[in-house]
Formats: structure tokens, sequence, C-alpha cells
């Protein structure tokens, strides 16, 4: 399977290895979202187990964002993995798989990252006027969005 | 509202939508998602809002049969709904951003307050997945314990699901049932561990205590009890007319959109998918043990009910060959002091009895996590509520928020 990816997409796959028995592909965001049509339809991965990020403030390409499926025919798992700069947007994968939607809404959430078509971004599990990406590396564990604490809950702080 | 009156009876419109569902269910490949989208567009004013009798009503956070702090928008058309929204993350704790400023070790109670139910679940599969990345397999005897654990834990959570869920469509008594028997398993959790919920019973590398003396004997006596109580329960609600009403061809789901809608566990093989990871991808010892994998047929609230049942009586069955079989050795295999995984990343689930419970870790070759993610079953599951009471009455909103099983701690993370 990988062969015959590598030979259509040639360098858009960057690495395709395994990991303590977990198969991982890092690939260019420009062929994300043909890849995971593909990955959904030919190569019958037809369960979205997962969507996540990291976050890499060193890095020039700051973010990991990657999609975590399996197969229930295969009964095998895959990990893609794409990198991004800040400020970039991925492909979103809910035309896909619906169980997509909340899952980049939490990557949403917490790191910031865009995905182009997705019905509904929106924030999930903070507030909608919260601001700030928690789970990016340059926010504090303590830190919280003071203003709208005080604006909304009628404290002074939340700590 | 109630079960019993007369105009419930024959649910035209859950049975009409029910139709539509399945007419409407193509293969997964060529399933055009965007049918399951819901978003009711509350900040746009609806033109049509005073001509007709649509109404938005807030269900929840603080409503009780919401399990917790779940809060659902419902449009409703009398007594008919329209579209559902769900708001969460009242309960969000920032877990995953807490994992990253602790060490391995010290993030593994942290696991235990997410799907506080069933605590053991949570401790199992993040242990398991930090061994994964550090190379180390624990001892088969703690493999074992972890075994006999995880499902008395799994026992637990059913239980309490079954009591709780029961008592929001109106029946009480399974709900005393079912917590005087839970006692009983909390009561070896207490022994073993000390700690009755959030039990933290397992180490990265094993097990932290030996079995008290005396463990065999009570999880056996345990095995003798419960049996007979699980058919009380299903004396009380199996056929019982009023609990068919209310179940039955309530919160169909089918095969294809419990797929694309990535529902996992009990709900999942309730639509007719025989999956569980404990035999697609076996973890600990669960190779070792002969056990069924109950499905249902029509992925209604029903055979939801029916699948957990039979996968209490299934739990059993691996408990007593677990504890007839458990071998003797060490319990903490050779662990670092200071644990340093190597740099790379894992991603290890296990079957929760919610369904599949995931962690990923990314580690930097530091003592503390680069990254965890958790693949929450509650949060996912609970993806499929507008799919499952579009078009059906409100009561049944109730119905299917129970049967999903979820816990807002794991859902808000």
């Amino acid at each position: 399977m990988v062969a015959e990816l590598k030979g259509q997409y040639g360098s858009g796959i960057r690495e395709a290895n395994s990991y303590l028995g977990q198969n991982y592909m890092i690939v260019d965001p420009s062929i994300v979202s043909e890849l995971l049509q593909i990955l959904r339809d030919r190569e019958q991965f037809d369960y979205c187990v997962d969507v996540t990020a990291v976050h890499y403030p060193e890095r020039e390409k700051q973010f990991d964002v990657v999609w975590i499926l399996y197969s229930f025919p295969r009964n095998e798992r895959i990990r893609v993995k794409t990198m991004i700069a800040d400020g970039d947007s991925v492909p979103s994968a809910v035309s896909m798989w619906a169980t997509a939607n909340w899952l980049e809404r939490e990557v949403f959430d917490m790191f910031g990252i865009r995905f182009d078509g997705h019905p509904d971004l929106k924030r999930i599990l903070l507030p909608d006027g919260w601001k700030g990406y928690p789970l990016r590396k340059d926010y504090g564990i303590i830190q919280q969005d003071q203003e709208w604490v005080q604006a909304n809950l009628g404290i002074e702080s939340g700590q | 509202m109630g079960a019993g009156q007369p105009g419930d009876r024959e649910r035209p419109i859950t049975m009409t939508d029910r139709t539509l569902t399945e007419a409407n269910t193509p293969d997964p490949k060529t399933a055009d998602s965007t049918r399951f989208l819901s978003h009711l567009e509350l900040d746009q004013p609806d033109k049509t809002f005073l001509d007709s009798n649509e109404l938005i009503i807030n269900m929840g956070p603080q409503h009780p049969a919401t399990h917790g702090v779940l809060r659902v928008i419902l449009k409703l058309d009398g007594e008919k709904v329209l579209g559902t929204e769900c708001v969460i993350g009242y309960l969000h704790r920032g877990v995953e951003k807490i994992a990253e400023n602790r060490t391995y070790t010290m993030f593994n109670p942290y696991v235990d307050r997410m799907d506080y139910v069933a605590a053991v679940s949570n401790g199992l599969g993040y242990c398991e997945a930090v061994e994964k990345l550090l190379n180390i397999e624990a001892p088969p005897r703690a493999k074992y314990i972890r075994v006999i654990l995880t499902e008395l834990n799994r026992l637990a959570s059913h239980q309490l699901w079954l009591g709780t869920h029961a008592l929001d469509i109106g029946a009480m008594t399974p709900l005393f049932y079912t917590f005087r028997d839970r006692e009983e398993i909390l009561k070896i959790f207490e022994k073993y561990c000390g700690a009755r919920l959030t039990t933290h019973a397992f180490r990265i590398g094993g097990c932290q205590y030996e079995t008290y003396e005396g463990f065999e004997r009570d999880v056996i006596k345990f095995l003798d009890f419960v049996p007979p109580k699980i058919d009380e329960y299903e004396e009380l609600l199996t056929t019982n007319r009023i609990w068919l009403e209310r179940t039955k061809n309530v919160g169909v789901i089918s095969r294809a959109d419990a797929i694309a809608l990535g529902v996992t566990g009990p709900v999942l093989r309730a639509s007719g998918v025989k999956w569980d990871l404990r035999k697609a991808q076996p973890y600990a010892a669960y190779s070792d043990f002969d056990f069924e994998i109950p499905i249902g047929a029509n992925g209604d609230t029903y055979d939801r009910y029916t699948v957990r049942m039979e996968e209490m009586r299934q739990s059993l069955r691996i408990i007593r060959q677990a504890v007839e079989r458990i071998p003797e050795g060490p319990i903490m295999a050779k662990v670092p002091k200071v644990m340093k995984p190597p740099v790379g990343e894992v991603y290890h689930s296990i079957e929760a009895p919610k369904g599949e419970l995931g962690y990923f870790i990314v580690s930097d070759g530091s003592t503390q996590p680069y990254r965890v993610r958790v693949r929450p079953p509650s949060f996912v599951n609970l993806q499929a509520l507008d799919v499952m009471v579009r078009g059906a009455l409100v009561a049944d909103v109730i119905a299917v928020i129970g049967t999903l099983d979820i816990v807002l701690g794991e859902v808000d993370r």
C-alpha cells in the first residue's frame, strides 16, 4: 500500500515508517485531503479514531496535525501526520468521516488550527468568547482569560 | 411524556424517521456525512419563527437526566425534536495540559478523574501506553490482576449505567438493586487499594499492590453472588411492557452511521458491528480467555440494553477464568526510577466500558510527556446524539442520553 501511494505522490509522502509496531506517514499538507480520501475509499480505513495536534514552538512549521485511522476489514491502524505553520489551515475531513466534526473543533479550540471546509468551526470545550489556545506551549498552565472570567462570572479571578 | 400514555403507543414520528434513516443509509464509502451536521444557527433569527410552532429550549446543564453537566439545546415542534446542539465543557479541567507539566508517574492518578465511573480502565490504558513507549511489559501476574480489576470495573460501570438509565426512563427499583450489588465490587477495590472510586490501582510497569489475603475468595464469592442478581435486573426490565415501549425503536442508529460517527463500545455493537478491542487487538492478558462479543441487530436503545446485560455476564466469565488461572510471580516489571522514554510517539487504546479509550503520547526524551492526547469514548459517542434523536420525542432524548452512557468528566476532561 505504501509503495503504491509513494508511486502516486512521490515526495509528497516524506516518510512512511513504523515505530513500536505502529505505522505512520508524514505527508505534505497539500496532499492530505486527497490522501485521506484514498485511505478511506481504496484502503478501507473506514473509521476515523482521532484528530489531534502537537505544538512545537521552536520549529518553523509549528504544528503537527495527526489523524489516527482504523480499518475494520483490515484490523489495522495508521497515523497520518502533517506539519503546518501558525496561521495555516488544513482541509477538513468532516465530509469523509462525520466524527471529525467535534474532533476538529477541539483541535481548533485548543490550538487555533483552522480546518478548511468545516461546517461549523467554533470552540467546543471553552466558551465562545475565550481568548487564547490553551494547549499551545506558550500558554501557561495557570493562565486564564481574566477578562472573560471577570465579565462572565462576576469574580476577580478564577484562581 | 409518560410511558404509558395512549398517545405514545404508536410513535408515528419515530417510526417514520427510522424508515427514512434506513432508506438513506448507503454504504459508508458513498455516505454523504454532511447530513449528520447539526447546528441550529441560533444567532441567526429565523424568519419563519413567529409563524411556526418551533420552539428552542434548553435541557441542562443542571437537568438531572443529563447525567452531569451536559447542556442540550433542543429545537422542537411541539413534542417532536427537529434538531439538537450539545454544549459541553462545563467540566473542562485541562487534563491534557496538566499532563504536559507532570512526570509520567505523577499524571497517573489524574486519568482516574476522567471516567470516574470506570477509573480502573483509564489507568490500564494509560499505564499500557507508557509501558509501550518505554518498551517494557508488565509481568503475567500483574496482567491477570489488571484483567480481574478492569472487568470488575466494567461490571460496576454497567450496573451504574443500568440503574441511572432505568431511573431516567421511570423505573426506580433497578437503581437500588444495582447500587446494592455494585457495592460488593467497590468493597473489593477498597480492600485491594484503599480507594473505592478513583482507585489508582495500577502503576507503570505493573501493579503497586499484591492481592490481599483472601482476594481470590472474595472475587469468587462475588462471581457466585452476582449472576442471580443480573437475572433479577432482567426480570424487572427485559419483558416489561413499559420498558419495551420506551426503548424499542428509540434512538436507532444504523451500522453505517455508527461507523461514520466513530461510535464505539456497546453502542457500536448494538448496531451489529462485532468489534471489541479485547478481541481485535488484545492487550493485557485478554488473549488468554474465552468470551463472546454480544451484538445487537437494530441499533436501538433496547439492543444496547441487551448488549450491555450480556457483556456483564461475559465479564464474569473472564474474571472466573482469570482468578482460576492467575499465575504466581512478580507484579512489577523492572522500571527505571526516573522514567525517560525515548523520543517518539505511541497510540494505545483499550476497550473501556464506554468504548475505545485511546492515549496518544508524544515523548521528547524528558521526564515529562511532551503531549498526551486522550481519545475519550464518551466525547465521540455523544456526537451521535443528534442523529439518534432527530424526529423523536422529547422523552426519547432522555432515553438516548442514558443509553449512550456518557460520563461528563470524560467528555470535558
